[in-house]
């Protein structure tokens, strides 16, 4: 967004994210811990807690993709000899460490002092860590989070959690750190997470007003930033959502659409549910090819993949571990997929939408596998059209402009279709 | 000397037909022998089959459509860069194949294995299909406590599904009949490992595949008299390299390709084509709570495996072990395309190959695969490679 005039909002995280990378470069000088650990289902508040520093791999390969330098990792990582059929989230991370391990910043990275391995909702993760365990001599500590297959959390799959927690993912940010676990400092931070979760909900679900002054998708995943990763539980993101909030309060009260890269978004004429990550090699064309016909995402599934709160789910500092643990487990993809089904049903009908977009990536199966069960079982309980197109994470080899722009403009002829279809429903 | 190779031809005439009945007509003469009985589908790899064995329950494992199916529907689910298959089992369930299976077991290994459980729930509601989740953590009281837990939970979904309640007793004999398929298997891999000329790899496949859907005691009883009548033929030893097999332990490869890689001079000693059955190493106990030593034989003696976190050695470790136990002189990598545990797994494996000094190659396949010149050279290459110059 650099061409358009910025909110302070955006101002602020990108103060708080560089301030991160700075701490982050200048960890080992200061003798500050530094522990990789995966956004879904990630203990930040127990983190720090201890004072350490997070790491989040996906991140770091998402801004290199952003970068343009997603290409260069991902081909270093193939020539030492991953396959093209796997993660591009793992080659770019897996290249990037080969190339200097250089941070968005342009400041290097810190070698992990522990790497925190929360398995939650994606398989790779297991296997991203046990090749960084390759890369780097350091400890590596498994959270592991059961899937709810059945559509709930069980008590025994929570005392597994919590069990975890204290007999394994504790004592190792013991040990590390050299400092006992402070459960009172703890409870702090999940207090602060719990008031910028509030005011985070209420951003996302402002996308039910008409025009939505949110894209909840492009700009979600701006939004969602700073709760998904190193600003959980901290004074600064709640001062970040309450700033964010205000503003777009501001924007639905002068009856404004989003802000795009382009500037304010034009007359909303499409509300679109997505479901999938984006592309984030050509995140601002792709995100053009929907603002410049005035489509908006009103409700998306990635803003959720750190965390589902719009359902009612807040940290309670009260049950510190216990609450550490359902979040973790309520995380949008370790939720099975009937779970995943009636969530975008119900946003569809919330959200009052136009139609559902399944954004397919070809390196998450975690995401992509039954996508096409999930979108004509959507269609069918919503009756909304359903839409499908299919990109990759970082992998710009994946990215084919003219298809893609091609299948948007032409899933948006059939909304339009199906609309003056009703019309002369009405009418006769 | 005649008997013994009548034996073995017969043997494996029936494996090969149990191989190719997609239709499933031995689980269909099961359920007619056994009114009421049930069928539970197993999803690679590991499946706790013990569990639906003490519930009267025939658990056979399903790996796909092999390439014998031509796969319609099943395209029309997955994007192309989802493995073959998901789209197999779809095909088989909507062309009605899976009609007498009346439950299906998704275990994790994968997140398309596990999502393709939720597919199920949602397009076949009035099946059970449930998944499992195995633990990654590997303490005895923490993921060992857990999984004994989601062992219990699934065996009250069997006893409802089968009517039957099962009792510690039934269980812990359901154990000691696979303790003995267990040990049976093994004494095949090792007869595998010392006289591999005996056993030619597509025969020991098909036997050994053969207990995916036959009841175990009926398995047993092939495997013993296969090994008992095959030690008593005359079959030439070849040329041959001696080689194992890694990445296969899902998605399978075709029949073909098995054949190929022993024509082209490799003697396959070990793999993880057929690892669902070897997945404890030894014996299980039979005495206290039977979920808790089935919990306990998996966080103890369960083998290193792609779908499992690698706690305990460093990577490939126990790969290099297995090659030198088995006698191997080099290792080939065949892996399902875009099947994500193999193929992340496959450069940690190769570098622990590369630092130990033991050749390597690898190629990636489909369960459908219909070509397999190119394969055939490779493999012949690094066949010929490894016997005239060790790598």
């Amino acid at each position: 967004m650099d061409n358009v005039d910025k909110e302070p909002s955006m101002l602020k995280q990108k103060e708080m994210i560089g301030a991160h990378f700075d701490r982050l470069a200048e960890a080992p000088a200061q003798g500050k811990k530094v522990v990789y650990t995966f956004v879904p289902g990630n203990l930040t508040e127990l983190l720090l807690s201890f004072d350490v520093l997070p790491v989040y791999p996906e991140i770091n390969a998402l801004q290199s993709a952003m970068r343009k330098r997603s290409g260069d990792f991902i081909s270093e990582a193939e020539r030492i000899g991953h396959s093209e059929d796997v993660c591009t989230y793992v080659k770019c991370d897996i290249g990037m460490k080969r190339s200097g391990n250089i941070g968005p910043t342009g400041k290097p990275i810190p070698k992990p002092d522990l790497l925190l391995l929360s398995y939650t909702g994606c398989f790779t993760f297991l296997k991203w860590f046990e090749l960084l365990r390759e890369e780097y001599d350091c400890p590596v500590v498994l959270l592991h989070t059961p899937y709810q297959a059945d559509g709930e959390i069980t008590p025994s799959m929570r005392e597994y959690m919590v069990r975890q927690i204290r007999s394994e993912v504790i004592p190792a940010l013991e040990k590390l750190t050299g400092r006992a676990y402070d459960e009172d400092r703890l409870r702090e931070c999940l207090e602060l997470s719990r008031q910028a979760e509030d005011d985070m909900v209420h951003v996302l679900e402002s996308a039910q007003n008409r025009p939505s002054p949110i894209d909840a998708y492009f700009g979600g995943v701006f939004y969602i930033g700073p709760m998904f990763t190193a600003f959980r539980g901290t004074k600064a993101a709640v001062d970040y959502y309450a700033m964010l909030k205000q503003e777009v309060d501001a924007r639905i009260a002068r009856g404004e659409g989003p802000i795009t890269p382009d500037g304010p978004m034009g007359p909303e004429k499409y509300r679109l549910v997505v479901e999938g990550p984006p592309n984030w090699t050509h995140f601002r064309e792709f995100w053009r090819m929907f603002s410049e016909e005035g489509a908006v995402v009103v409700a998306s599934t990635y803003t959720k993949v750190g965390g589902v709160f719009d359902f009612g789910f807040r940290h309670d500092p009260n049950d510190p571990l216990g609450t550490l643990a359902d979040y973790c487990m309520g995380c949008y993809t370790n939720r099975s997929l009937p779970q995943r089904v009636e969530m975008l049903a119900s946003y569809a009908k919330k959200f009052s939408a136009d139609g559902i977009l399944v954004n397919s990536v070809k390196s998450c199966n975690s995401f992509s596998a039954g996508q096409l069960v999930i979108l004509r079982e959507v269609e069918k309980r919503t009756g909304i059209a359903g839409g499908f197109i299919e990109t990759d994470l970082v992998d710009a080899r994946y990215f084919s402009a003219a298809n893609v722009k091609n299948r948007i403009e032409s899933y948006l002829q059939m909304i339009e279709q199906k609309r003056s279809g009703k019309t002369e429903e009405v009418r006769a | 000397m005649v008997d013994a190779k009548q034996t073995v031809t017969e043997i494996v005439a029936r494996a090969d037909a149990l191989y190719h009945d997609l239709e499933f007509g031995a689980v269909k003469r099961w359920k007619e022998t056994h009114p009421g009985g049930k069928v539970i589908g197993c999803l690679p790899t590991y499946a706790p089959r013990e569990l639906a064995h003490a519930a009267g329950m025939l658990p056979v494992y399903l790996r796909g459509a092999g390439d014998q199916v031509e796969i319609i529907r099943g395209d029309a689910y997955f994007q192309s860069y989802i493995c073959q298959l998901p789209r197999g089992m779809i095909e088989l369930a909507l062309s009605g194949r899976l009609d007498s299976f009346d439950g299906f077991l998704f275990p994790a290994i994968c997140d398309v294995i596990r999502n393709l459980s939720g597919i199920w729930q949602l397009h076949f509601p009035d099946k059970l299909a449930r998944y499992l989740d195995i633990p990654q953590n590997f303490d005895v009281e923490v993921g060992g406590r857990f999984y004994a837990e989601e062992l219990r939970r699934l065996l009250t979904d069997f006893e409802q599904l089968s009517g039957q309640k099962v009792s510690d007793d039934a269980l812990r004999h359901s154990i000691g009949v696979y303790n003995t398929h267990r040990r049976v298997i093994q004494n095949l891999m090792d007869l595998r490992s010392e006289k591999p000329w005996l056993v030619p790899a597509d025969e020991t496949y098909l036997v050994l595949r053969a207990g995916d859907v036959l009841p175990v005691e009926e398995h047993i009883e092939m495997i013993k008299q296969y090994l008992q009548s095959v030690v008593e033929l005359e079959r030439p030893m070849r040329d041959h390299s001696r080689v194992v097999v890694s990445g296969a332990f899902c998605e399978q490869p075709p029949l073909g390709l098995i054949r190929t890689l022993e024509r082209a001079g490799c003697y396959i000693v070990w793999d993880d084509m057929t690892i669902s059955a070897r997945f404890i190493a030894g014996d299980v106990s039979t005495s206290g709570d039977p979920c808790v030593a089935l919990a306990r034989a998996f966080i103890e003696q369960g083998v290193e495996s792609a779908s499992v976190y690698s706690c305990k050695k460093k990577k490939g470790s126990e790969l290099c072990e297995t090659v030198r136990k088995a006698g191997a002189q080099g290792v080939i990598f065949a892996a399902p395309s875009f099947c994500d545990p193999a193929l992340l797994d496959q450069p940690m494996l190769q570098t622990a190959l590369d630092q130990e000094s033991i050749p390597w190659t690898a190629f990636k396949y489909a369960e459908n695969l219909g070509q397999f010149q190119v394969i055939r050279e490779q493999a012949g290459t690094f066949s010929d490679s490894i016997r005239l110059w060790g790598a």
